[in-house]
């Protein structure tokens, strides 16, 4: 469903992504592992047309997101790292603009925001301005959101982050749900190992651009000899603090931003 | 053609939603209107040109009109900023689309905006020398509103941060404001400022809200409303150019 090639993103003398590959099978919940400024986000922005390739070659569904961008847009769904909501307008408001611009069909677009703001338990609030939502209650209008034009793909960028484990129980339950009922492929990243340990059939771990360590959970923990994800991860990817290099990969983007590349 | 439409509602909805900035944002003009048309209306009058509050109240009108245009376009900035931009941008429109909805929804709520304005303008004493030169004037007004939205999504779509809009208001929107002629006559100026003013567009578009206001042209319909079209293609281009270019 997902294939990448080879895939490199610069920017100016830095570089994000260096060189990966991978392949998600349709079905299946891959999560995408890193510290922070490992080239998750990056990655994410390429797979997701916001961001052209330096170099490389990406699969979404057999289409090249660089060349068939409308077509490719339509099979993907995304829950950005950050809110992207309209504050400003209700819930319903929000899926019914998103359900234009995916051009979903009228009478179906009421249908669908009707079950899915049921199904995320926002149905009762669906006339309340998306401000006036907890962090849970944005987060799951959010995935309402992304479904809403039936994505063969779902790309979730962290999630989970900010929420508590109520709300982050539920959304996995929710997102486990339709990968099974819908067969609709999720692609995720995270920073609590043990929500990719209970949710992901496959994990990838990422570091400084490149992939390290590819597997499921299982193989991860076998092939380090550790008893959790997380002591997995950590014996891949080392211990010292990454804080440092996201601000750097901020500052360089910034500079190249300046400089208009 | 949905798609247009729906971003166009969002930017009214926005405007009709935020009551209280309305009302806010008619201070401005009433204190040009007040303090500037009649403090300065005696030396006006005694100048030879007539009631300084019927020449200025075109002037306040447009200038109400920009100000709406260029905060509306520093929108996209505030829609980078909370996300929601990006939403438009992952979807499978093209960003032709988006930025026609967006301008044209800021050029509606810029000329609701001088559509107050010139309420205001009425209740304060202004008198347009005929009725029926209303529907011209309002011609006016949605160029003055169409070529700054669109230099306004220009300007929301090159700058990446807040710390860019005071830069674009004291830059670009106030000059553009003050060397237009909606405070002073374009006749007799000094070489330097006759030209400026020939250049910023705005003069060209108080001209004609003034012409059909009050009857006075610098220029003429046809000039103006020539112009107003021109740039207004230009800006359009500039728009869609520098918004098709953002990257996230």
């Amino acid at each position: 469903m997902i294939r990448v090639e080879n895939l490199v993103r610069t920017f100016g003398e830095f570089t994000a992504v260096n060189n990966i590959s991978f392949e998600v099978q349709q079905g299946e919940i891959f999560a995408f592992l890193g510290p922070n400024g490992a080239g998750k986000t990056t990655t994410i922005k390429m797979l997701t047309t916001l961001l052209q390739p330096t170099a490389g070659r990406i699969e979404l569904d057999g289409l090249d997101p660089a060349k068939q961008q409308k077509d490719a847009r339509k099979r993907f769904g995304i829950v950005f790292q950050d809110p992207s909501l309209d504050s400003e307008q209700t819930a319903y408001e929000n899926m019914e603009l998103h359900g234009i611009l995916y051009h979903v069909p009228r009478k179906l677009r009421a249908e669908r925001i009707e079950r899915l703001l049921k199904q995320f338990e926002l149905w009762d609030r669906r006339d309340d301005f998306v401000k006036q939502f907890s962090g849970g209650m944005k987060r799951r209008l959010e995935i309402a959101r992304g479904l809403l034009h039936t994505p063969k793909i779902l790309f979730l960028d962290e999630p989970t982050l900010g929420l508590d484990p109520q709300s982050r129980n539920q959304l996995w339950t929710h997102v486990k749900k339709m990968n099974e009922t819908e067969k609709t492929t999720v692609f995720l990243t995270t920073h609590y190992m043990d929500e990719a340990d209970r949710v992901a059939h496959r994990i990838a771990i990422i570091d400084h651009g490149r992939i390290i360590a590819q597997g499921t959970a299982a193989d991860l923990k076998e092939s380090t000899g550790t008893e959790s994800l997380e002591g997995a991860f950590l014996a891949l990817t080392g211990e010292s603090i990454r804080d440092e290099s996201a601000s750097s990969v901020d500052a360089m983007r910034n500079v190249a931003k300046m400089l208009g590349r | 053609m949905e798609t247009v439409y729906i971003l166009w509602l969002r930017e009214l909805k926005r405007y009709t939603r935020s009551r209280v900035q309305i009302i806010t944002s008619l201070g401005q003009p009433v204190l040009y209107l007040v303090a500037l048309g009649f403090g300065l209306g005696p030396v006006f009058q005694r100048a030879g040109n007539g009631s300084y509050l019927q020449f200025i109240a075109p002037g306040v009108i447009a200038m109400s009109v920009l100000f709406m245009c260029i905060f509306s376009g520093i929108s996209i900035l505030w829609d980078r900023q909370f996300g929601f931009l990006k939403e438009t941008l992952v979807a499978p429109v093209s960003r032709m689309q988006i930025m026609v909805g967006r301008t044209l929804g800021a050029a509606t709520v810029a000329m609701t905006q001088g559509l107050l304005v010139f309420v205001v303008c009425l209740i304060i004493g202004f008198r347009p020398h005929s009725w029926a030169a209303l529907p011209q004037a309002a011609v006016f007004v949605a160029l003055v509103a169409i070529n700054f939205a669109a230099l306004g999504t220009a300007f929301g779509s090159i700058i990446k941060d807040m710390q860019g809009f005071p830069l674009v208001m004291n830059f670009v929107a106030m000059p553009m404001f003050f060397l237009s002629g909606a405070l002073f006559p374009l006749w007799g100026l000094p070489k330097a400022l006759a030209v400026v003013t020939h250049i910023d567009p705005l003069s060209y578009g108080i001209d004609g809200l003034r012409g059909a206001l009050t009857g006075a042209w610098y220029f003429s319909f046809t000039h103006d409303f020539a112009v107003l079209v021109l740039v207004a293609a230009g800006f359009l281009l500039l728009g869609s150019y520098f918004f098709s270019k953002i990257q996230m």
